[in-house]
């Protein structure tokens, strides 16, 4: 489905990933994993299409991804950002509706088609009954559902989501999960959600990207990415594994005595 | 589902339905009122005589030019309105107004230099023009990284929306033309203070008929409305527009040039009228929703038919003596605008 050739990530001059070769299939459902800083975001907004390229190749569906006119590459991926500031008192039904622009850049108004998906996609994250309210209005948790709302009614084959669990409660958190992999698994759908809960990672994505930060990544299935030394080595703490009544549960290890890899040190 | 879309498609052409009434309402008293009355068994013949353009008599001149006022001022305010709303999409801040770029500030410049050596009615205007013209020009250079280049400059991260390089060099500007202002207003021989200051505060005495401002307002109106959905897009998410298929470096580079363009119209037909521009779309806003489809066209209505109503208001409540019709928009402008805040605060807790 998307596809990045020999990509360099830089923000400000540091080289964060060097040269990445990577193949995202539809049916696949990614993490991607990594400290504060090492290029999650700048990578996934640049595989959206909101950036320019530093270097190496972008494919989208066979295409390059420069070569997509925008509202056709908006019918084929999703983006939803970190975080959203939003200045005008819109109602949340108006917000999921917009995501419908792609589809009708002819039509003034949304037609029954476009409200049924908006409907749709709202109870499905279980924030139909806010439809009505001023999006300034809401708490943080719940905005971000209706952000996620408004991405599942883009309809898109590929979703790219940043920190998608921010904000949310356990167990949104845990049915936001699953949603995504349902998606994946039952519609072939491609998820690449970048996150910080490595048991939300584990129990949702098939694949997962370990970015170090420092131009270093490693990607491939979750039972050969997601271990403890790998994981260890990438974010800069020690993990425990515990296999615990048939499942995998990650745990932060106490910090090796002689390891120079964590990031804060004591002072005498 | 279908009849909740077709009852509330119903309501928005019905609210503009009655927008629409209110304006054409607004600008039927300002061609009755006035210090010398009109019969009403005149008006059918006036009017006549009006629309085939030979107008003869009292009551035909007189309506003739009542009404052309009233048109300068629809168009004005209906300017100014449109503005403040593309200003505010713009900037994706409720509250800027027209003015907040320096578009009116350049324009001041411009047509207090004419006023200040004496020059000609038409080339007040022209300097008017020629101000905000010159100040919109500067300020797309200094800001064009801000504005977009290109399509390229939309994906270019650091091109993400929040224009404070925009707002802020805009700011600056402005205050350098007030300083200029300030300026030749301090030099100024005591004759020519007078009609200067009137400028300043926005006056449409003496204002008749033109067909510029209404092709500008006509052409913008009508490419606005093409684009309300991508505004609300890009009003919405500042990031996402362009996730979501919005062309956000053409959009904002659009809303630009055409906000200028109707303001600098707006300013060298009545002078800086203030609070049209603000109180306006920010009351559309609060009655009839953020969405751009219904926001605009009503804007229009709104903004035309509160200067008209506003200008009426000036030329009688003294009569015969004249007010400039800044000082009465700014006067209801003002209250307006602080009872709506005021409300948004209680709403909001």
């Amino acid at each position: 489905m998307i596809e990045t050739r020999e990509l360099d990530v830089r923000v400000a001059g540091r080289l964060l990933v060097e040269r990445l070769d990577w193949r995202v299939a539809a049916g696949e459902s990614w993490c991607v994993l990594g400290p504060n800083g090492a290029g999650k975001s700048t990578l996934l907004r640049t595989i959206a299409g909101l950036r320019a390229l530093d270097a190496g190749s972008v494919t989208l569906a066979g295409k390059p991804l420069p070569e997509w006119p925008l509202p056709a590459l908006a019918r084929e991926r999703a983006y939803l950002a970190q975080s959203r500031g939003d200045a005008f008192a819109y109602r949340v039904i108006e917000t999921v509706l917009m995501a419908r622009h792609p589809y009708h850049a002819d039509r003034y108004w949304e037609g029954s088609d476009d409200h049924a998906a908006a409907e749709n996609a709202l109870r499905t994250l279980d924030v139909l009954h806010l439809a009505q309210r001023d999006v300034r209005t809401l708490s943080g948790g719940e905005r971000q559902r209706v952000a996620i709302a408004a991405l599942l009614a883009q309809e898109t084959p590929l979703l790219l989501l940043d920190e998608p669990a921010n904000a949310l409660d356990l167990a949104h958190q845990v049915a936001m999960t699953a949603l995504l992999a349902r998606l994946c698994r039952e519609q072939g759908r491609a998820v690449v959600a970048v996150g910080h809960d490595l048991n939300l990672a584990w129990s949702g994505a098939t694949h997962a990207l370990l970015l170090h930060g420092d131009g270093q990544w490693r990607a491939g299935p979750v039972a050969q990415v997601m271990r403890a030394d790998l994981l260890g080595a990438c974010l800069g703490q020690p993990i425990a594994v515990i296999e615990h009544g048939g499942r995998t549960i990650f745990l932060p290890d106490a910090p090796a005595p002689m390891t120079g890899a964590v990031p804060i040190r004591r002072t005498q | 589902m279908d009849a909740f879309l077709a009852s509330t498609r119903m309501r928005r052409r019905s609210t503009l339905a009655l927008l629409g009434a209110c304006a054409l309402l607004a600008l039927a008293i300002a061609g009755l009122a006035g210090s010398v009355p009109l019969p009403l068994a005149e008006l059918p013949h006036a009017f006549a005589g009006l629309l085939t353009g030979a107008p003869d008599g009292m009551a035909a001149t007189l309506l003739d030019l009542r009404l052309g006022r009233a048109s300068s001022a629809f168009v004005t305010g209906a300017a100014l309105a449109l503005a403040g709303v593309m200003m505010q999409a713009l900037v994706r801040n409720p509250l800027a107004d027209p003015y907040v770029l320096g578009v009116s500030a350049g324009a001041a410049v411009g047509a207090l230099a004419a006023l200040l050596f004496g020059a000609a009615l038409w080339l007040i205007d022209a300097g008017a023009l020629l101000g905000a013209v010159a100040i919109s020009l500067l300020l797309y250079l200094l800001a064009r990284r801000d504005l977009g280049g290109m399509r390229g400059g939309a994906r270019s991260g650091a091109q993400t929306g929040e224009s404070s390089v925009l707002l802020l060099t805009g700011v600056v500007l402005a205050s350098a033309c007030m300083a200029l202002v300030t300026l030749m207003l301090s030099v100024a021989p005591e004759s020519r203070l007078r009609g200067m200051v009137f400028w300043m505060i926005g006056d449409l005495a003496g204002t008749s008929w033109r067909l510029l401002p209404w092709a500008v307002l006509a052409a913008a109106l009508c490419m606005a409305l093409r684009r309300a959905r991508a505004l609300n897009v890009m009003a919405l998410h500042a990031d996402a527009a362009v996730a979501l298929g919005v062309d956000v470096a053409g959009e904002r580079r659009f809303l630009f040039l055409c906000s200028g363009l109707l303001t600098a119209c707006a300013v060298t037909t009545g002078g800086s009228i203030g609070f049209v521009g603000l109180v306006v779309p920010h009351a559309c806003r609060h009655a009839f929703g953020p969405d751009h489809r219904i926001l605009l066209p009503a804007a229009v209505l709104a903004g035309g038919g509160f200067l008209v109503l506003a200008d009426t208001l000036a030329r009688t409540v003294l009569a015969p003596q004249q007010l400039p019709v800044g000082v009465l928009t700014a006067l209801i402008g003002v209250p307006v605008f602080l009872f709506q805040l005021h409300q948004l605060h209680l709403r909001a807790r």
